[in-house]
């Protein structure tokens, strides 16, 4: 089972602040005992929203609306993800609740969300082939 | 999670601390019966004591100490019980005097020598496996049965007579000497490599795939490519799972039957495995050693894994691949694959050469694989009757139905193919 605990933004972590020293390595010593026990698949930080563009269809098959960063409202934003591959829900929760509070000051917040399974995912025919005839156009295209 | 349940905090605990503690109860009482006893043992404590005092700051520490304290107690029961007969040896109290200094070492290399353990070559593969799932993996007897399509009560006596046979052959808990070390390495590797593929491609059963026990394999390899990170093998083999991993949701189709790489959506390959097969690869080949079998499959199969479509596949780097696994591993059906790789390489006559050499080859004189590729090679380059009668003794030779049903129709079809071309 794969999970993904998502860190939510902070007003420093928007800012561009960096964490400090005591958190970058208690951070980096979580990360490496997530490797130690054979779980860890992945783990990004995120630039601030200050550098993101947002698009948004407030209309159905109408054009999108693309909204230049900064955004408000850090709580609804993230800040990096880490991927784990695990037994049960309650080791992703174990492992959740052993990540250092990510930004300190009372503002760290993390979200623990389950990935699809492969037997959870549509298995549409028509989806799948259209899915491969544009892959094979992409690969056939001369590289640059 | 508004009331945390004990049970459900204790499960994850369990999941990650499991075999750490009983590694570190084993360096203490030198058999594993007795150090999962303990750890069983804190784990009722906890059950018990846990939903009155609330859930220790940190229970991980909590559960490992009472454990040990189990632990102790016994140790020195034993020792009075010795007194007493005056049975007592100068070596059980050096033994008790260096456990108290002990106690607190890395458990790092506790985990390794269990692992050592389990994967001794006195046992049998199949008790190797199941130890090492109980033990290393953590999961229950009814998981392992699950997971192997076998009665509970079998598992239970398998793991029962695997640890018997440890005590009576007194297996040490200890890291393999220098000498021992390439041999007791290759036994961990086959057991993760069989637990990998029992998974991949389980051999009984209705299913196709049971991910409980790929995903067992591939975190143990992960942990032992961080626990012995020198040796090329040992993310050889980590790459190559992660890479046939990454095709799990790619292989089987909506009625369950198996896909063929070259038929797979390669959409629906993950590419997240796809990559950290590549990097464990790429580590593998900084460490400059001899290449070993687990590393030049990882390293075919990397060359699939890197083809965006089939077409794009690197036959020639294939079918070099291919000879240099015949040179650490010569087998037949290595050399079948060749043949295959060199056909697609370089066109069918250059995979018939080796075929016709594997046809005098009485290992594979069942083998139903060598007549349905020698038909298909037969077939491309237009030699239809031969390719029919090879079709059909495949046919004859495979158990599984629809296989055998497809190679009869192909069969049938190089006969109509055969006689239109004699008409026009």
């Amino acid at each position: 089972m794969k999970f993904m605990m998502v860190v939510k933004a902070t007003k420093d972590s928007e800012e561009g602040k960096m964490p400090s020293q005591e958190l970058i390595d208690a951070m980096a010593r979580y990360n490496e005992e997530l490797v130690r026990a054979g779980v860890l698949l992945a783990a990004e930080g995120l630039h601030p929203t200050s550098n993101a563009i947002q698009i948004s269809y407030p209309e159905p098959n109408k054009k999108p609306i693309v909204t230049d960063g900064p955004f408000t409202e850090a709580k609804e934003l993230i800040a990096g993800f880490t991927l784990i591959e695990v037994k049960s829900k309650e080791e992703a929760i174990e492992w959740a609740m052993r990540m250092p509070d990510p930004h300190g000051y009372g503002q760290g917040q993390i979200e623990l969300r389950q990935v699809f399974e492969a037997s959870e995912l549509t298995d549409d025919e028509t989806a799948l082939a259209k899915e491969k005839q544009l892959r094979e156009t992409i690969a056939s295209k001369p590289k640059a | 999670m508004t009331e945390p349940n004990v049970r459900q905090i204790l499960e994850g605990i369990w999941a990650i601390e499991s075999a750490k503690i009983i590694a570190t109860l084993t360096r203490l009482v030198r058999t594993i019966d007795l150090a999962e006893d303990f750890a069983q043992d804190a784990l009722t404590a906890a059950l018990k004591s846990w939903p009155e005092t609330g859930v220790p700051s940190n229970p991980a520490a909590w559960l490992t100490k009472t454990a040990k304290n189990r632990a102790i107690d016994y140790l020195r029961r034993e020792k009075q019980r010795k007194n007493k007969y005056e049975q007592l040896g100068w070596e059980l109290n050096q033994q008790s005097l260096l456990i108290w200094d002990e106690i607190d070492e890395p458990i790092q290399d506790d985990l390794l020598r269990l692992l050592f353990m389990t994967c001794h070559p006195v046992l049998t593969k199949e008790a190797r496996v199941a130890l090492t799932l109980r033990l290393l993996a953590g999961l229950s007897t009814e998981e392992i049965a699950r997971a192997f399509l076998t009665s509970q009560s079998t598992v239970a006596q398998r793991i029962v007579r695997a640890k018997r046979k440890l005590a009576t052959d007194q297996v040490p808990f200890e890291l393999p000497d220098k000498e021992t070390l390439i041999d007791r390495l290759a036994s961990v590797l086959e057991v993760i490599y069989l637990m990998f593929n029992e998974g991949y491609s389980a051999s009984a059963g209705i299913t196709l795939t049971r991910p409980v026990l790929c995903h067992e394999a591939l975190r143990l390899g992960r942990i032992l490519a961080e626990l012995i990170p020198d040796r090329s093998e040992i993310h050889g083999l980590v790459g190559l799972m992660e890479i046939q991993t990454s095709r799990l949701k790619a292989r089987i189709n909506t009625a369950g039957e198996a896909i063929l790489l070259k038929d797979q959506n390669r959409a629906r390959w993950d590419y997240l495995h796809i990559r950290r097969g590549l990097t464990a690869i790429n580590r593998a080949e900084q460490l400059k050693q001899p290449y070993g079998s687990y590393l030049i499959q990882a390293l075919i199969a990397a060359c699939h894994a890197k083809a965006r479509i089939v077409e794009e596949t690197d036959w020639i780097k294939i079918s070099a691949l291919y000879a240099a696994l015949i040179q650490v591993e010569p087998s037949p059906v290595i050399e079948l694959n060749r043949a295959v790789a060199l056909s697609m390489a370089f066109g069918p006559e250059a995979g018939l050469v080796v075929v016709d050499a594997l046809n005098q080859e009485p290992s594979l004189k069942n083998y139903y694989l060598l007549p349905s590729v020698h038909a298909d090679l037969l077939l491309k380059v237009g030699r239809h009757e031969e390719a029919a009668d090879k079709f059909n003794q495949a046919a004859m030779l495979t158990d599984n139905e629809q296989e055998r049903a497809l190679l009869l129709k192909r069969s049938h079809e190089c006969k109509i193919n055969e006689a239109n071309f004699e008409r026009s």
